[in-house]
C-alpha cells in the first residue's frame, strides 16, 4: 500500500467515524465536531509551522488564540456610542505613550555606555514613565467602562463585517508573536517554551481584567454572525419548503444549515491555508527552513540568518494561530476569556500535531480532527465504562458517586497516555513529515 | 511611631507574605532545577507532581484525622507528609522506568523530553483530578496563627498589626532545613558529588564508573520530595486545588531560570525574587505611604503598581528581564 491511499484510508476512516456519530447521535453534533475539528486543524497547522518546518517550541498557543478571538469583538461589534468621546482616544494615547517610553528606554540603554548612570537614567525614565502612564490612563479607563456597564462598559468595535476579523486576529497574534519572539528565539528552545507559556496567561490576564478592551469576564456574547440566523432560516418561506422536501424537521434543519454554512467557510479557510504553506515549503524559501531545522549549524555556515528565519516563521504560524481564535470566536458569537484553559487550547493542540505527524499540514489536519473527535467523544465513554463498572455497587455508596463523578476527568488521562504512545512507538505521527 | 508602623505594616503585608511564598517557590524551583541539570530538560509535569503529592498527603491527612490522630498545635499534614513524599516518589520514579528511560537510552533531544513531560503532566492532571475532584480543599488544621493581629496591638502598642500565622512558620523554617540539608547532600555526601560531578560533565561522570541510572533514580526522588513539600507548604498556607498548582509552573520556570537553570543556589534565590516582585508589584502602599509622608502630601490613589490580577505578568517580566540581560541567569547556570 503507498503513503496515499493509507493516509486516504485514514482520512476516510475519519469521516467514517464522524458519519458513525451522526447516524448514532445527531447530525447536528456530528457537525458540531466536524466545525470544531477544522478550527482545531487550522490551529494545528499553525503550531505544525513552527514545529513541523522550524522546530520552535511554542506552548503558548491559547494566547495566540485568545488574540485572534478578541479580534472578532474589535472589529465585528458596533461602536458603543460615546465611549470614543469619553476616553476611548485617551485610553490609545495613554498605550501609545507607554510604547514610547519602552522605546525611548530601549534608545537610551543601546545609545549610553555601560555603568551605573545607563542603568538610572532607564530606571527613573521607567518609573516616570510608568506613573505618567497611568495617570492617562486611570481616568479614561474609569470613564469608558461607566457607560451602560450592565451590557457595554467597553469601547465596542469598528462594526465592520466579521469575516474582516480572520485577517485581522492573524495579525495581533503576529505582532504579539513578534514581540516574544524578538525576545526568546536565539536562545536555548526550552527558553521559547517557558516564555511562551507566560506570554499567554498574560494575553489571557488582559482580556480576563481590561474590561473598556472586551468587557473581561463580563464576557461579549452578541458577536455578529457571517451566516443566518435559526430563527431567520425558520422564518424563511424558501428554506422551509427546501426542508419540507427532504421532509426533515425544520428545527433541526436550521441548526444543521447553519453550521454547514460555517463548516464551508472553515474548509474554505483551511484549504487556502493548506495551499498557501505547502507552496511555501516547496519554495526555495521552504528549501531553506529545512535546511536549517535540520542542521542549524550547517545552514549558518552556509550564510543563513538562523534566528531571523526562526523568527519569521514564528511569527507566520502565531499569524495561523490568530485567524483560528477569529474563527472560533465568530462560530460561537462570544468571546469568553474564563473558557481559555492551557490545556484545552495550549496542550491538546500539541497532542493533536503529534498525533498527526510533525512537518506534515495533512496530518496536522487529520490529528486536529482525530483528537479532537476523541475529546469529545472520550467524556460519554468514560461515563458509560464507569456506569458498566460501578453498576454491581449499592446505590447511593460514595464510592460510586465518586468514580461516576470522575469519569469526567478521564478524557485529560486518555490525552496524555495517547500523547506518550504515539511519542514511544510512532514518533513521527500518523501520516510523518518528509 | 510613624515609622515604626509604617514598617509593621510593610512587614505584614509584603515581607511576610513575600518570603513565605518565596520559601515555597523556591522549593518547588530547586526541584525542577535538579532535574534540568541532570537529565537537561525543562519538566512541564513538575507542577502536578507538586498536585500529586499535596494530594497524596491530604488523603493521609483525612485518614489520620478520621482515627482521630494529630499534631497538637501543628497540622496533621505534616505527619501525613513522609507517606506523600513516599507515594509521590514511586509515581515519578514509575513513570521514568516506564516512560523516560527509553529516551534517555537513545539520547534524544531535550525538546523531545519536554514533549514527552507534556504527556505525563496530561497523565498526572488526570489522575490527580479523577482522585480528589477539581474543587478548592482545605487541610490545615492545628493553630492557625503563632500570634494574632490583636495580640501583636496590645504588646506594642502600634496602630498596625503584625498576625503572624503557623503556616508562615512551618513554611519558612521547612524550607531552611531542607535548603540546608539538601546542601549538605549535595557537597559532602559520595552520592551528592556524583551527582554535581554527572551535571557538570556526564561522559567524563560515567568514565569515573558513576551510575547514570542511580544518579537519575536520586534525582527524581528528591525531585518528588521537593515537590511534594513545596506544594503541601503551599496548600497549607493558602488552599488546594489542582488548577491553581498547574499555574504555579510559570513562577517556578521563571525563579529556575532568573537563578540560572540547573543551578540549586540560584533556584532559591530566584523563587525569592520572583516572590517579593509578585507581591511588591501588586502591592497598595497606600497605608505604608500614609505613615511615612507628611499630611498634606497624602496621596489619592491606592500606591499600586499593578492589580493582583496581574500577578502572572510580574513573574513572567522577570523571566523576560533575565533572558534579555542575563540569559544564563543571576548564578551560572547549565544553559547557555
Amino acid at each position: 500500500m503507498t503513503g496515499t491511499q493509507r493516509n486516504l484510508l485514514m482520512f476516510g476512516a475519519m469521516a467514517a467515524l464522524i458519519v458513525l456519530t451522526g447516524f448514532t447521535q445527531s447530525w447536528n453534533s456530528a457537525l458540531a465536531i466536524i466545525n470544531m475539528g477544522l478550527i482545531s486543524a487550522v490551529m494545528a497547522l499553525g503550531v505544525n509551522i513552527q514545529w513541523g518546518y522550524a522546530g520552535l517550541y511554542n506552548v503558548g498557543t491559547m494566547g495566540f488564540v485568545a488574540l485572534g478571538s478578541l479580534a472578532a469583538v474589535l472589529v465585528g461589534l458596533d461602536p458603543v456610542p460615546g465611549a470614543w468621546e469619553a476616553g476611548g482616544l485617551r485610553i490609545f494615547g495613554a498605550l501609545a505613550f507607554g510604547a514610547l517610553v519602552i522605546a525611548l528606554a530601549a534608545l537610551i540603554y543601546r545609545r549610553m555606555d555601560r555603568g551605573k548612570t545607563r542603568a538610572l537614567a532607564v530606571a527613573a525614565l521607567l518609573a516616570g514613565g510608568f506613573i505618567l502612564y497611568r495617570f492617562l490612563l486611570d481616568p479614561a479607563v474609569d470613564a469608558v467602562e461607566a457607560i451602560n456597564p450592565a451590557v457595554q462598559g467597553n469601547l465596542g468595535g469598528l462594526g465592520l463585517p466579521i469575516l474582516l476579523s480572520w485577517p485581522v486576529g492573524a495579525l495581533l497574534a503576529a505582532g504579539a508573536g513578534w514581540l516574544i519572539g524578538k525576545t526568546a528565539l536565539g536562545l536555548r528552545s526550552d527558553y521559547l517554551a517557558i516564555a511562551t507559556l507566560g506570554i499567554a496567561e498574560i494575553v489571557i490576564a488582559v482580556l480576563k481584567n481590561e474590561d473598556w478592551l472586551a468587557r473581561g469576564v463580563k464576557n461579549v456574547v452578541d458577536i455578529p454572525r457571517p451566516v443566518p440566523y435559526e430563527v431567520d432560516l425558520r422564518a424563511n418561506p424558501d428554506f422551509l419548503s427546501v426542508v419540507q422536501w427532504f421532509g426533515a424537521d425544520p428545527v433541526s434543519a436550521a441548526a444543521v444549515a447553519v453550521k454547514l454554512c460555517y463548516a464551508g467557510l472553515f474548509l474554505a479557510v483551511l484549504l487556502l491555508l493548506i495551499w498557501l504553506s505547502e507552496a511555501a515549503l516547496h519554495s526555495p524559501w521552504g528549501r531553506m527552513m529545512r535546511a536549517i531545522r535540520d542542521n542549524e549549524v550547517a545552514a549558518s555556515a552556509m550564510g543563513k540568518d538562523v534566528t531571523r528565519r526562526h523568527l519569521q516563521v514564528f511569527v507566520l504560524g502565531c499569524a495561523v494561530l490568530g485567524i483560528a481564535g477569529a474563527m472560533l470566536a465568530t462560530m460561537e458569537s462570544q468571546l469568553t476569556p474564563g473558557a481559555f484553559q492551557p490545556l484545552r487550547f495550549t496542550f491538546l493542540i500539541w497532542v493533536m500535531v503529534v498525533v498527526g505527524g510533525s512537518g506534515n499540514n495533512w496530518g496536522a489536519v487529520l490529528g486536529g480532527m482525530l483528537i479532537w473527535y476523541l475529546w469529545v467523544q472520550v467524556e460519554p465513554w468514560g461515563s458509560s465504562l464507569m456506569s458498566l463498572v460501578t453498576s454491581g455497587m449499592a446505590d447511593g455508596s460514595p464510592l460510586k458517586q465518586h468514580l461516576i463523578d470522575s469519569a469526567a476527568h478521564m478524557r485529560l488521562l486518555v490525552m496524555g497516555v495517547i500523547l506518550i504512545v504515539v511519542l514511544r512507538f510512532r514518533p513521527a505521527g500518523l501520516i510523518p513529515g518528509k | 511611631m510613624d515609622a515604626a508602623n509604617a514598617l509593621v505594616a510593610f512587614t505584614n503585608y509584603v515581607l511576610l507574605p513575600g518570603a513565605t511564598y518565596g520559601a515555597q517557590l523556591a522549593l518547588g524551583a530547586l526541584g525542577a532545577t535538579l532535574i534540568y541539570g541532570i537529565m537537561r530538560f525543562s519538566n512541564f509535569a513538575h507542577g502536578d507532581t507538586m498536585a500529586f503529592g499535596t494530594m497524596a498527603t491530604i488523603l493521609v491527612t483525612w485518614l489520620l484525622q478520621s482515627i482521630g490522630i494529630s499534631f497538637g498545635p501543628l497540622p496533621t499534614a505534616l505527619i501525613a507528609l513522609p507517606v506523600g513524599i513516599i507515594a509521590t516518589a514511586t509515581f515519578v520514579l514509575a513513570t521514568d522506568r516506564l516512560v523516560y528511560r527509553h529516551y534517555r537510552r537513545n539520547k534524544v533531544p531535550s525538546i523531545i523530553l519536554v514533549m514527552v513531560s507534556l504527556g505525563v503532566m496530561f497523565v498526572m492532571n488526570g489522575v490527580v483530578r479523577m482522585i480528589i475532584g477539581v474543587d478548592d480543599r482545605q487541610f490545615a488544621d492545628g493553630a492557625r496563627f503563632v500570634f494574632t493581629a490583636a495580640q501583636f496591638k496590645t504588646w506594642t502598642g502600634l496602630a498596625e498589626p503584625i498576625a503572624l500565622r503557623v503556616s508562615q512558620v512551618i513554611s519558612l523554617i521547612a524550607a531552611v532545613v531542607v535548603v540546608a540539608w539538601l546542601y549538605w547532600f549535595l557537597e559532602k555526601t559520595r552520592t551528592g558529588k556524583s551527582m554535581r560531578a554527572f551535571s557538570d560533565n556526564e561522559n567524563l561522570a560515567l568514565l569515573s564508573g558513576i551510575n547514570p541510572e542511580r544518579v537519575v533514580a536520586i534525582t527524581w526522588i528528591l525531585a518528588a520530595a521537593l515537590a511534594t513539600i513545596a506544594g503541601v507548604l503551599y496548600g497549607l498556607d493558602k488552599s488546594f486545588r489542582p488548577f491553581t498548582y498547574f499555574q504555579l509552573l510559570l513562577p517556578i520556570f521563571a525563579a529556575a531560570v532568573v537563578g540560572g537553570l540547573g543551578n540549586p543556589l540560584g533556584a532559591i534565590a530566584g523563587g525569592f525574587v520572583v516572590a517579593f516582585s509578585e507581591v511588591a508589584v501588586t502591592y497598595s502602599f497606600r497605608k505604608v505611604a500614609t505613615y511615612l509622608l507628611p499630611d498634606d502630601w497624602q496621596p489619592d490613589g491606592l500606591l499600586q503598581l499593578l492589580t493582583t490580577d496581574y500577578k502572572v505578568a510580574v513573574s513572567f517580566s522577570v523571566l523576560v528581564l533575565v533572558l534579555l540581560f542575563k540569559p544564563s541567569g543571576l548564578f551560572k547556570g547549565k544553559a547557555a
